[in-house]
């Protein structure tokens, strides 16, 4: 159950993108399209839920003081998270290209850019301030993952319709998105109030 | 006898600061802003804009850190293997994030407490990375230099302008000097004041989404004047 209450957390009631803003720059830039949007938030759901555990492992296993070197070498923690990061997202970025060469060429220099999406590291320093145990930081990943799919399938949903809108030219676009964004921003701020151990 | 091919001497051009290299420092100021144009180094400008002081260093930060790692991934463009470039890359900027991080605990404890986890978080900025992809790693490294002050300057423009509305309507300060309040440090005191007796702080600026009605705004302001922007994105 605490699983599951983690879970929830992470997707609704701290959503990385929403009440955080964290990973702004892929959120705004791909969400034209909701096809675009999907193909994103289903790499970074793939991403985070992957790093998390790992960099778990890494922090308790490596970096801590009951791990193997027996030092604390919690000053490396940012650049091995990145390491991890970065190897799994160029990973990422083969399996996409050969399994769909046309969502590659769409999402262009942003799957590379999901290295330094900052929702990716922030997730994982904040899961190393929760003291989270082995599944939860799984259900975290997972769940963080899945909260930054819906925000980002949402706002590309609402800017394709908001497309035949009487919008202020020079508003038109990203200065719409960024106020749509604040908007759905404070909408979320009033789910910040639950309780998560009420599930 | 084999016949000697004639290879032409390419001829190095020389290093000036002309016409096309002032428009690499002024271009990211207006037609290619990396925050309002190229939706680039959002993340930070909402985190860090609640005050004109660390938005202020944390320009800085990111000026100093994006010229010299676009000087260093240019000098090593013709060097670096393929499959290695993006782990180079961020071994570079986590670098000298560092040195940044820790000058600034050296020179200003304070302005370091205040922007504890962003400068960090400059590793991930994605104007940085972004430069270096799409013009450090294809140009030689004083243009490297001169893209990397203007993008920074631009982005640091932004910031001051959307700190200072931020903090002057959700604090009443500007760079903390205290301006309009209620109580009698601030220069105008508005339970005493007759004219602006009515005025009250208002508190959602200093939260995150009023950052990015603000951004909005000044997205809408900035393609108003200069037309060539609009429906760009």
């Amino acid at each position: 159950m605490e699983l599951v209450n983690v879970f929830i957390k992470a997707a609704f009631i701290e959503n990385l993108a929403l009440a955080y803003f964290l990973g702004m720059c892929s959120y705004l830039a791909v969400s034209k399209t909701v096809k675009t949007a999907f193909g994103l938030g289903l790499a970074v759901i793939f991403v985070l839920g992957i790093t998390m555990p790992i960099n778990w492992v890494i922090n308790v296993f490596l970096l801590g003081e009951n791990g193997i070197f027996g030092m604390d070498l919690t000053f490396l923690r940012l650049i091995l998270f990145i390491a991890v990061i970065a190897s799994m997202v160029q990973l990422v970025e083969m399996v996409i290209e050969k399994f769909s060469p046309a969502l590659y060429n769409s999402l262009g220099i942003f799957l590379p850019l999901i290295t330094v999406n900052c929702a990716i590291l922030g997730g994982s320093l904040f899961m190393v301030a929760g003291e989270y145990s082995f599944g939860e930081s799984v259900a975290f990943g997972l769940g963080g993952g899945f909260g930054w799919f819906l925000a980002i399938i949402a706002i590309a949903a609402i800017r394709e319709k908001i497309r035949y809108s009487d919008v202020p030219p020079a508003l038109r676009g990203l200065g719409m998105a960024f106020i749509l964004t604040g908007l759905m921003g404070m909408a979320f701020m009033g789910l910040m109030g639950i309780d998560p151990n009420a599930f | 006898m084999a016949e000697t091919a004639v290879i032409a001497k390419k001829e190095k051009a020389p290093i000036q600061f002309g016409k096309k290299e002032r428009k690499l420092i002024t271009d990211p100021l207006n037609d290619s802003n990396p925050i309002t144009v190229q939706v680039l180094g959002i993340c930070s400008a909402l985190a860090v804009t609640t005050g004109m002081k660390n938005a202020f260093v944390m320009s800085i930060a990111v000026v100093f850190v994006c010229v010299f790692s676009n000087i260093l991934t240019s000098v090593l463009r013709n060097s670096i293997p393929k499959q290695v470039r993006m782990i180079v890359q961020l071994v570079i900027i986590a670098t000298l994030v560092t040195i940044v991080e820790l000058t600034l605990k050296a020179v200003s404890f304070e302005s370091y407490k205040a922007l504890s986890v962003f400068i960090g978080l400059i590793i991930t900025n994605c104007i940085i990375m972004g430069r270096l992809e799409a013009f450090a790693s294809g140009n030689r490294p004083w243009e490297s230099a001169l893209d990397g002050l203007g993008n920074g300057i631009g982005y640091g423009i932004i910031l001051l302008i959307v700190a200072f509305f931020r903090e002057f309507f959700g604090k009443g300060t500007i760079f903390d000097v205290k301006i309009i309040g209620a109580t009698s440090e601030y220069f105008i005191n508005t339970s005493e004041s007759w004219l602006f007796g009515w005025y009250e702080n208002n508190n959602l600026m200093v939260l995150f989404p009023a950052a990015m009605f603000v951004i909005g705004i000044v997205i809408w302001v900035h393609r108003s004047w200069n037309p060539k922007l609009v429906d760009v994105s």
